[in-house]
């Protein structure tokens, strides 16, 4: 005879890992702090390339493959570096709100080539970076 | 800017990868990883917000702290690059070049979206 109440689900235990998150958090905010200083330290006028934002994307995301691809090849695993550097620093340092945002002005205000440039050099030299970044350190992991 | 707002910008942007972080992780489980679904939900209601509050006309500190800072930090662009570039290392080239486009289109229609909302706000 089970007790009034026995068969509710046990209160859930917590799955996240504290240490993860402050570590998203810390990676978090200095990247993300990181690309406002630089948006601030070279403010980008109506009408013209942005930058700041391409370059720190592009930046970003080699940041991001060199560091992913290493890791992989390492082990034992460090817990907290791919929570640090992957999600919070480079997830924060790179943006896709501002540039969407920022190609939707360019549209609004009729500089459609401006806008096709910028969509399209964002994304092959996004892609681009990851290519390359991967491809270096698989390199250098074979000729090790 | 002051150091008020400085520190301001370190927290939303630390409080943004959070939110990245646990909103891909809620989509992730519910849908499966075999799809980018997480970092889309992210970086599309990213852009819708901060499409938002550029129609809301927000300026000075305040869209440096909930734009620039909290929302910048939220979506991300290294990610979506990260995927698209193992969608096409497992084979698939149609899936890596949809995963770009949707998200370039999608996000820009959601940030249009976010825009004239705050304008008839």
């Amino acid at each position: 005879m089970p007790t009034p109440g026995s068969d509710r689900q046990p209160v859930r235990t917590a799955s996240v890992d504290l240490r993860e998150l402050v570590a998203i958090f810390l990676g978090g905010a200095a990247g993300g702090a990181l690309r406002v200083g630089l948006a601030s330290a070279f403010p980008t006028s109506d009408g013209s390339w942005p930058w700041v934002t391409f370059t720190i994307n592009v930046a970003g995301v080699f940041l991001l493959g060199y560091f992913i691809t290493g890791l992989q090849q390492r082990r034992p695993l460090s817990t907290y570096r791919r929570p640090l550097v992957g999600t919070g620093f480079c997830g924060a340092f790179t943006t896709f709100s501002t540039m969407q945002v920022e190609l939707l002005a360019m549209l609004r205000q009729g500089h459609y080539g401006l806008a096709a440039g910028y969509a399209t050099a964002s994304l092959v030299g996004g892609y681009l970076a990851m290519y390359i970044a991967t491809a270096l350190v698989r390199r250098a992991a074979v000729l090790a | 800017m002051t150091p008020a707002v400085w520190a301001g910008v370190v927290v939303c942007a630390g409080v943004g990868a959070l939110g990245r972080f646990l909103i891909d992780g809620a989509i992730s489980s519910a849908v499966g990883r075999e799809l980018p679904a997480g970092t889309f939900v992210v970086n599309v209601s990213g852009a819708l917000l901060l499409g938002l509050l550029t129609g809301l006309a927000l300026r000075g500190a305040a869209l440096t702290l909930a734009g620039t800072a909290l929302l910048g930090s939220y979506t991300t662009f290294s990610t979506w690059m990260l995927e698209t570039h193992r969608l096409r290392d497992e084979g698939s080239v149609a899936a890596a070049i949809a995963n770009a486009l949707v998200s370039l289109f999608v996000g820009l229609g959601a940030a249009a979206l976010g825009r004239y909302l705050g304008a008839h706000l």
